[in-house]
């Protein structure tokens, strides 16, 4: 059964641009992605839209329907009431370059700047290592990342305050911490998210969380255990003495 | 239909494209937690009707009575579990939101500009968590005892009169509705805490290697229990605080002689 709905999407550049309303006949399951396809090959072929695996696991469908960062490709149309048009705009925390799609580079230069894995000296002669299935289940969590950046869109540090040159947002905190928290690892990024993470600037109100498509529980699993971890580094005054006495980390 | 691009930035104070009404939880979280800090500054700021028989109401315990503080004996205390909630991970979430409205909702424009988050006086006090949490940790033992308290009534029948039970009564075991209250209290009140994010941290959390850290499994097993309390912080947090209130209403108004306690054992 098919019906008609209203579409209502941004088109236009950086300087200038407008919500343009289009009608389009959706069919049973079809995602936003679809209907902005059907528009863009029957009404607007000019119309600019990042896609690829259709299948939530490539991240480059990301833009915001009614206001909330979504997958376009995992966002059905009919979660949304019928009588009123969908509203569809680009991530608001990058460039615009056209119509609905941004320039996301920023998040890779940030990418380059985190410590990366430096794991210990091998376990075995043969210069391998041993580690155990339940010590890597929690940066394992975090590797599901499929880089859509949603995170970073609805982070209001990025978004409303555009702290980009002070913060490394959400995404990349989730990507420290599965650096962090591998059992191999052995390299030291506390200064480097107190400084040029910017980790404080986070006031932890979990709107990543909520958005993420992968469900990673970026603030309770990621975000807070790094800001624990510069806490051990530069506002305890009881690890620093134990620190101290037994010249040894907290581990 | 036109909408021009500057429309489309979230330039003020609630300026979105949502449709939905997110702006019900921030406004039910403003008033509950408002309502409770109303409430639990008068209830404490009394100084009375905060025992009856062998209960104890938990805004006083532990009770600390000295001749040199004028005030109620629960100003000497709450701050620790004050400090403990204001500086909490999931409190923090609540009234940024609800308070300071930095956001008020998830992609909902904000008013407020100069935004510095926890890197600055006073949030950078934030930081801080872990002592209150340490802290918490011992109320919860108070508290406990408390609950064995309240397990101890009064042979003879003579205190009922005052409420108070006089010093060196003989007493045996029993229970009653304030008991199953005051033990209900503990138990939301420790989940809560052991399932705090920085106690999370400590016992095994700054671990990455467990198989190579001293007492790893154990450090392991106990991370994994504090994180299956942790997934529910909120809900342990929003129980916790009711039954906090509702543990010292319900002393109150036994002590007012409001109500009549049942005495089940």
């Amino acid at each position: 059964m098919s019906e008609q709905r209203r579409l209502r999407i941004f088109r236009g550049t950086r300087s200038s641009g407008e919500l343009k309303e289009y009608a389009v006949e959706a069919g049973e399951g079809m995602v936003v992605l679809d209907a902005v396809h059907k528009i863009q090959a029957e009404q607007a072929p000019d119309l600019a839209v990042r896609w690829n695996c259709k299948a939530g696991k490539c991240g480059s469908c990301s833009a915001e329907v009614n206001g909330r960062p979504k997958l376009m490709c995992m966002t059905r149309l009919s979660d949304y009431p019928v009588e009123q048009p969908i509203t569809i705009t680009p991530m608001k925390a990058f460039p615009l370059v056209r119509d609905l799609v941004t320039d996301v580079s920023w998040n890779y230069e940030v990418n380059k700047r985190i410590p990366g894995f430096r794991p210990r000296t091998p376990d075995a002669p043969d210069g391998t290592w041993r580690m155990f299935q339940y010590e890597v289940e929690r940066p394992q969590e975090f590797r599901k990342c499929i880089e859509c950046f949603l995170c970073q869109d609805v982070c209001h540090v990025l978004r409303t305050h555009g702290k980009h040159q002070e913060f490394i947002g959400p995404a990349f905190l989730v990507r420290a911490a599965a650096y962090e928290t591998h059992p191999l690892d052995v390299a030291e990024r506390r200064d480097f998210l107190k400084t040029e993470g910017g980790i404080a600037l986070c006031n932890i109100t979990k709107c990543c969380t909520e958005v993420c498509p992968e469900s990673i529980t970026i603030t309770d699993n990621a975000i807070i255990p790094l800001k624990e971890r510069v806490v051990d580094a530069h506002y305890d005054p009881l690890a620093a003495l134990w620190r101290k006495l037994t010249g040894k980390s907290n581990d | 239909m036109a909408t021009s691009l500057r429309d489309l930035h979230e330039g003020g104070f609630g300026a979105t494209l949502r449709r939905d009404s997110w702006w019900v939880a921030p406004a039910l979280t403003a008033t509950v937690l408002l309502s409770f800090a109303v409430y639990a500054t008068w209830a404490a700021g009394t100084g009375t009707h905060y025992e009856w028989g062998p209960y104890l109401s938990p805004f006083y315990s532990p009770l600390i009575q000295t001749s040199w503080w004028p005030l109620s004996p629960a100003f000497l205390i709450l701050v620790f579990p004050l400090g403990f909630r204001v500086t909490c991970y999931y409190y923090r979430k609540a009234y940024y939101r609800a308070f300071f409205l930095d956001p008020v909702a998830c992609a909902v424009g904000e008013a407020r500009h100069g935004y510095k988050g926890e890197s600055k006086l006073p949030f950078l006090l934030q930081n801080v968590h872990r002592f209150f949490m340490y802290a918490a940790v011992v109320f919860i033992f108070i508290l406990s005892y408390d609950v064995i308290l309240a397990l101890r009534w009064p042979v003879d029948g003579a205190w009922r009169a005052a409420g108070i039970i006089p010093a060196g009564s003989p007493r045996t075991f029993g229970i009653g509705l304030g008991t199953i209250v005051m033990a209900a209290n503990v138990g939301l009140l420790a989940c809560y805490t052991f399932g705090c994010h920085s106690l999370r941290h400590l016992v095994g959390g700054q671990v990455d290697c467990f198989s190579c850290a001293r007492a790893g499994q154990l450090r392991y097993r106990l991370w994994r229990g504090v994180s299956g309390l942790n997934r529910h912080h909120m809900t342990w947090a929003w129980c916790s605080l009711f039954s906090v209130a509702l543990t010292d209403l319900y002393i109150r108004l036994c002590a007012m002689g409001v109500i009549t306690d049942i005495r089940i054992l």
